[in-house]
């Protein structure tokens, strides 16, 4: 007998996704059974199920190399090449998640089993996120991914700035995410439907409803926005990166912006090609906000979480550009791959540049400031190197991914100046804040070099792998672009 | 039958009365109840556009059903957030909370 | 295919293995400082090499044809139609498995010496810096290994170069020993009294050597347009076949596909009426194509054999430590060029003014540098000379067209050059020790020169061991029946004799010379009275040194069987005749004259009695001058070496320099910098500076900077105020961005 249901359900589709949700409810029964002491044997258990999912992308690639896109469930969610892509951005970073809080966790006494079931759930969110194909897939990906940093946010419970950081971020959180519900809302209502396609033809044919529809998409904007941090939905950034556990900060620089620029790219391109030129001017606009705001404010910030913080603004800025570069339809697979391509550089070089943080950071969360980096350059010549890289990359110098990827995201913003000569002033922008970038970047180099400092880090092996890990990846990206470029570009949506 | 728009102006005026809520309260737990009220708004939006505009599916009232639960957990960790400030500042004065700013 | 040949690629792979050991666990392996771990691992390797080499020897006595054994594509670059395929394929012919033999065989023996050499050498470097025990240790851990490293990265790049079955590949070889070369010559860069010079010896034959491998870039990239290709097989068939057939035809290419890609005019050049042979717009006839492409390749080979014009830098490469004298610098890597050369053998038949000239320069070579070793007094001077002027011999061989002749000697050569450096080598080092053994009394003197032969003198009562191999190394090498080189070397004269008179004198009169500076270089040495403290208090060599000596003076006395010329044990001819297609083969009974081996017998040992009646009846005294300074100027002459270095000093060096004085001073400096710089640009520059620099840059410039500046600074310390904290703010922030957003959709929605 056939079983039309389960063959819509498609469950092969999203192993990876399926392996870490059952893989995290164990786990989470699992830790009760494991003594406090032992709460590291819940971070190998949870890397092994993030390798398992790991492995499970890895016969999906091949797999979705050959066939394209499948769907699942039915069409709620679609798996092709961007969310196969992005599932490996997420898997590696949550990897790196675990990795970084394996000593910081224990070290700063707030070693418990449910940060690492939290990761993996908030990992599963923005999978989903990755390969969303309805609105209600969105949404829920999206709470699945804030609810468990909320928590992550607020893990160093005993230090007030944490708990501040969490409240902050759940309670602006939910209210832009109450607007990401209403925009739904009335998209349904303008066209009848929350399916990502159904969405595009029902904007297409029926113009009676626009209004509706175009004020529904521009909530969505708000909802996402809020989570990649784009002006003016940015502010919960810095204070959330500056007061959460540092290993969270990183994980939520790199996962939760790709996530929601993985829906972001996904929701504008698939369901509203019709009203391009709408969303296209409104992320510019948004873009060269971001860039400048994110650019200008880092000078003055003398904590590195903070000025991380509002490097990744800025860059949210660049990676948006290309966003609205892809409202050219016969540009868009070269924009979403320089969106991709961009992601990834970022991934690496902020996870490392946080390596770094967390190695200086002290055991009562001082050590923060920019400050502390003195004298490192000769007493950990080979963490220095490795941060100057990273830094270089976030300024977008040569030989690292960061230049490589601004190259691509210029490019693919430059090709789609004949829809948009708005782009154009973006770009200039763009180019400028980049500049002004290198002022606070090189700070950080400048500081490790030549002042003089205690330049005490701790840098256990776990730490380290991760910083080799990161600074090859940056380097390959920089020096041998070609391939995942590529690759990048076959990512786009089928 | 009562027409579609009235509902929508209900929610519409539910939604605006959330977002007040949210930048008039100084009270935590008054800024939440006030989200609350927003996300309800949106379920009255949502289940009247399934039974004015696509009755066929069920996507309306699914998608309610879903922002309830979302808001559940959203409240609890919310609330457990709040309690766990409270029990270490005593106060759920947003305003209060600010160490981290510039 | 024998089994056996798939084991090629290891004969490779053990010294670079080796080589790896060394690299990574040298320091580990030197537990103590009389530890000889990496040397014994390194000598181990290059056994086992020798193991493989005699392996393939075996295989191919079945299948003497010899057989390719792909490994891997080194490159694939695809452009069109067309691919250029680059394998790196083992080639295991007659031809190859003898310089495997060779090199892997004498390359064995002289592992082992090293390591008592290297240990003794570094000691002495030790003594000369005066480092504490603990810093000599060191030192030897560093070097010890280091130098046992770079020598199975030799052996290994060598037999790259001989196994290779392109020429692409051959070249990597050829590079690679060059580099090995320039290494080990400089092995004691950081000596503290000659180490400049051993580092500028290391230079000069870097240098000397870029130039021999110019011509081997371009000669391959003229083959690569001629035929297409860089495998020795398809390269040797397709010149046969341009012989009768044009370039299209035999390159099996589509001719309209090479009109496509050619210009539209063409030039003809060169001479003869062969076919045509066609470089873009300029064609060439075949033979004026041959031609220049093996005198490229006789560039090259004058560069790595040492031959004339690019001899100058063997001598001075002897400041290398003495294995790698006797390796590098004597048996092995200077026969490269006799390699490439026979290896080459279908092309130099196909240009017979080429080959001509090789025979001149190696005819040539072997008599200047013949004569110029008479009047040497460094003992390892005398050697390299010798040296320059036996690797003549063979290039004239090579040249006439006696390939086998050339191979033989390259063979006969390897055993008694390597037994003599390594010898020379067992001299010094007795010298060094016994001028320790002096120094320490009180007797030092820090410009002692324990290579220098009037330091020497009588030490034949105290290395009863080395004079007994050195004489036999002599004898062979001055070409005494039965020893090895009589053999080999009567069969070049053999050869010349029938073909080219001029080339048969002139290697005849070397042959006279090179009798005459090894009996003057013996009794200089080992007769006579000790001239020194030091030679007085030399002492024979540990037998982990002496052992490789007395094999190889075994070699060099029975080496000759490998190819006597009477009728079946012409062995090596027989066993050449499968790779080297264009040797001469004498008929039977021609193989051997009884006129022309007399002749050079008879003339060796005049020369030996005229040096005993020199040097052997009236030994040299302390302090006396060497009686052939009687030749006045002549002795001189050939003491500077003909003057050659300077020579090149006057003629290329000097005006090079003064090109480049030139260039850096009066054009760059005089020309560019005063005058274009600071008169003109500087004035036209100041002229519109002082236009700009008020009003302009005062005014409008530097306000802009700075206010960009003061704006970007003021603009980020009031936008970070923004952050107040309240987290009411940020969502007022939210809701303003909402009521923007929605606003100018709304906006723009209802505009249209």
């Amino acid at each position: 007998m056939q079983l039309p249901i389960l063959e819509s359900i498609n469950l092969m589709a999203v192993l990876p996704v399926l392996i870490i949700a059952g893989w995290a409810c164990v786990l989470l029964v699992f830790d009760l059974l494991i003594p406090r002491s032992r709460k590291h044997w819940t971070a190998w258990l949870a890397l092994v199920g993030l390798l398992g999912a790991a492995v499970a992308l890895f016969f999906q690639i091949g797999h979705f190399a050959r066939l394209g896109s499948e769907a699942a469930f039915d069409g709620m969610v679609t798996v092709d090449g961007f969310s196969i892509f992005l599932q490996v951005v997420f898997v590696l970073t949550a990897i790196v998640g675990v990795l970084l809080a394996l000593d910081y966790l224990p070290r700063h006494g707030i070693e418990r089993g449910e940060y690492y079931v939290l990761l993996l759930f908030t990992t599963i969110g923005m999978m989903i996120m990755s390969m969303a194909a309805d609105l209600i897939v969105v949404f829920v990906a999206l709470e699945l991914l804030s609810i468990p940093l909320y928590i992550l946010s607020g893990f160093a419970g005993m230090r007030e700035t944490s708990e501040e950081a969490a409240l902050k971020y759940f309670l602006l959180g939910a209210f832009a995410s109450s607007f990401l519900v209403y925009g739904i809302a009335l998209t349904y209502g303008g066209t009848g439907t929350t399916r990502l396609t159904g969405i595009a033809q029902a904007v297409t044919s029926d113009a009676l409803n626009l209004p509706l529809t175009t004020v529904g998409m521009g909530l969505l904007l708000v909802g996402l926005g809020f989570k990649v941090a784009a002006v003016p939905f940015h502010m919960w950034t810095p204070d959330v990166y500056q007061g959460a556990p540092t290993p969270v900060t990183a994980f939520m620089s790199v996962g939760a912006k790709a996530g929601g620029f993985a829906a972001l790219i996904r929701v504008l391109v698939t369901a509203f090609p019709a009203i391009a030129s709408e969303w296209g001017t409104l992320i510019a606009v948004i873009a060269g906000l971001t860039m400048l705001l994110g650019n200008i404010v880092a000078i003055s910030q003398s904590n590195i979480k903070r000025m991380l913080a509002y490097s990744s603004i800025a860059h949210a800025g660049y990676i948006l550009l290309a966003v609205a570069a892809a409202q050219r339809s016969e540009n868009a697979s070269f924009a979403i791959g320089a969106v991709v391509f961009y992601l990834l550089a970022y991934a690496l070089t902020n996870l490392g540049a946080f390596t770094v943080a967390i190695a200086v950071e002290r055991d009562d969360g001082t050590g923060t400031e920019i400050d502390d980096f003195a004298g490192l350059g000769k007493t950990r010549p080979w963490m220095a190197l490795a941060m100057a890289l990273f830094m270089l990359s976030l300024t977008g110098m040569p030989i690292s991914g960061g230049l490589v990827g601004k190259v691509f995201v210029f490019q693919a913003a430059l090709q789609a100046v004949p829809g948009d000569p708005l782009l154009l002033a973006v770009v200039i922008i763009g180019v400028l804040t980049s500049v002004v970038s290198a002022f606070y970047y090189l700070k950080v180099i400048m500081v490790m070099y030549m002042r003089e400092g205690e330049g005490k880090a701790v840098l256990p092996l776990a730490l380290k792998t991760v910083l080799a890990a990161t600074a090859f990846g940056t380097l390959v990206l920089g020096i041998i672009p070609g391939p995942v470029f590529q690759m990048a570009q076959r990512a786009m949506l089928k | 039958m009562i027409p579609l728009h009235w509902y929508l102006l209900v929610a519409a005026g539910m939604f605006a009365l959330g977002i007040y809520g949210v930048l008039a309260r100084r009270n935590a737990v008054a800024i939440l109840m006030s989200i609350e009220l927003m996300l309800n708004a949106v379920n009255i939006n949502l289940v009247a556009f399934w039974r004015y505009m696509a009755p066929e599916a069920l996507n309306g009232q699914m998608f309610a059903i879903l922002v309830f639960a979302v808001a559940a957990a959203e409240a609890a960790v919310g609330l457990a957030l709040i309690i766990s400030i409270y029990r270490n500042r005593e106060t759920v004065v947003a305003e209060d909370i600010n160490l981290l700013k510039w | 295919m024998n089994s056996l040949f798939s084991l090629i690629p290891l004969v490779v792979f053990f010294p670079l293995l080796g080589m790896l050991i060394n690299i990574f666990f040298g320091r580990m392996l030197m537990a103590d400082e009389n530890s000889k771990a990496p040397g014994v691992i390194a000598s181990l390797m290059a056994g086992l090499s020798f193991v493989i080499a005699v392996l393939m020897f075996v295989a191919l006595l079945g299948e003497p044809e010899g057989v390719e054994v792909p490994f891997m594509t080194w490159f694939s670059i695809s452009a069109g139609s067309r691919t250029l395929s680059i394998p790196w394929t083992f080639k295991v012919d007659t031809l190859s498995s003898v310089m495997m033999l060779v090199v892997t065989g004498v390359g064995t023996l002289i592992h082992i010496y090293a390591i008592g050499y290297m240990h003794g050498d570094i000691d002495e470097q030790a003594s000369k810096r005066g480092l504490s025990s603990d810093e000599a240790f060191d030192l030897k851990r560093r070097r010890f290994p280091r130098f046992f490293a770079y020598f199975n990265l030799f052996l290994a790049s060598m037999l790259i170069l001989v196994t290779g079955s392109n020429y692409l590949v051959m070249f990597v070889g050829w590079e690679l020993v060059g580099l090995c070369s320039y290494l080990l010559i400089g092995f004691w860069f950081d000596d503290p009294i000659v180490g400049i010079y051993n580092s500028m010896a290391g230079r000069k034959a870097f240098v000397v050597n870029r130039i021999g491998d110019f011509g081997m870039v371009m000669a391959l990239m003229l083959i690569f347009w001629t035929f297409g290709t860089l495998q020795f097989d398809d390269v040797f068939a397709r010149a046969e076949c341009m012989r009768t057939a044009s370039q299209f035809e035999c390159l099996a290419v589509d001719a309209a596909q090479m009109v496509e890609t050619s210009p539209n005019f063409s030039l003809m050049f060169g001479f003869g009426l062969l076919q045509p042979i066609s470089f873009g717009a300029i064609t060439l006839s075949f033979q004026t194509v041959m031609i220049a492409i093996t005198l490229l390749l006789l560039l090259g080979a004058t560069g790595k054999s040492a031959q004339i014009p690019l001899f100058v830098w063997l001598p001075d490469a002897m400041a290398g430590p003495m294995p790698v004298s006797a390796l590098i610098h004597a048996a092995t890597m200077v026969t490269a060029g006799i390699y490439m050369i026979t290896r080459s053998n279908v092309l130099y038949a196909m240009a017979p003014f080429s080959a001509d000239t090789v025979a001149i320069i190696g005819a040539a070579t072997a008599l200047v540098a013949a004569t110029i070793a008479v009047a040497q007094f460094d003992i390892k001077r005398v050697l390299a000379y010798s040296t320059i002027s036996q690797l003549g011999f063979m290039i004239a061989a090579v040249g006439l067209g006696g390939y086998v002749a050339g191979i033989f000697h390259l063979a006969t050569h390897a055993f008694f050059k390597a037994l003599l450096f390594l010898s020379a080598g067992s001299v010094i080092h007795g010298i060094e020790h016994g001028h320790h053994a002096t120094a320490h009394k009180g007797h030092g003197d820090h410009a002692f020169d324990p290579q220098d032969m009037r330091n020497m003198g009588g030490l034949r009562k105290h290395m009863p061991t080395t004079i007994v191999v050195y004489i036999v190394g002599a004898l062979a090498l001055a070409g005494i029946p039965p020893l090895a080189g009589f053999w080999s070397k009567d069969e070049i004269l053999l050869d010349a004799s029938k073909h080219d008179p001029l080339i048969y004198i002139l290697l005849t009169i070397a042959a006279f010379f090179t009798a005459f500076y090894m009996g003057r270089q013996v009794w200089m040495v080992f007769f006579g009275q000790p001239r020194t403290e030091a030679a007085a208090h030399a002492h024979e060599s540990p037998p982990v040194m002496t052992t490789p000596l007395i094999i190889l003076a075994v070699l060099a006395s029975i080496g000759g069987l490998m190819n006597l010329p009477f009728g079946r044990l012409h062995f090596l001819a027989e066993w050449l005749r499968e790779s080297v297609a264009y040797a001469h083969v004498p008929a039977a009974g021609e193989g051997f004259s009884i006129t022309v081996a007399v002749i050079s017998t008879v003339l060796a040992l005049a020369a030996i009695a005229l040096s005993y009646i020199i040097y052997g009846t009236k030994p040299l005294q302390e302090g006396q001058a060497d009686p052939l300074r009687v030749a006045g100027p002549l002795f001189t002459f050939l003491n500077r070496k003909w003057y050659w270095d300077e020579a090149y000093e006057a003629v290329f060096i000097r005006p090079f320099k003064c090109l480049a004085n030139w260039l850096a001073f009066t054009i760059d400096w005089r020309f560019w910098h005063d005058f274009v710089h600071d008169s003109v640009i500087i004035q036209f520059f100041d002229g519109w500076a002082a236009i700009l620099s008020r009003p302009v840059d005062m005014g409008i410039v530097d306000g802009a900077v700075n206010g960009i500046g003061r704006l970007v600074a003021g603009a980020s310390s009031r936008l970070r105020r923004t952050q107040t904290g309240y987290v009411r703010n940020y969502a007022l922030a939210v809701a303003l961005g909402v009521v923007a957003i929605v606003a100018y959709l709304l906006i723009r929605f209802f505009a249209n």
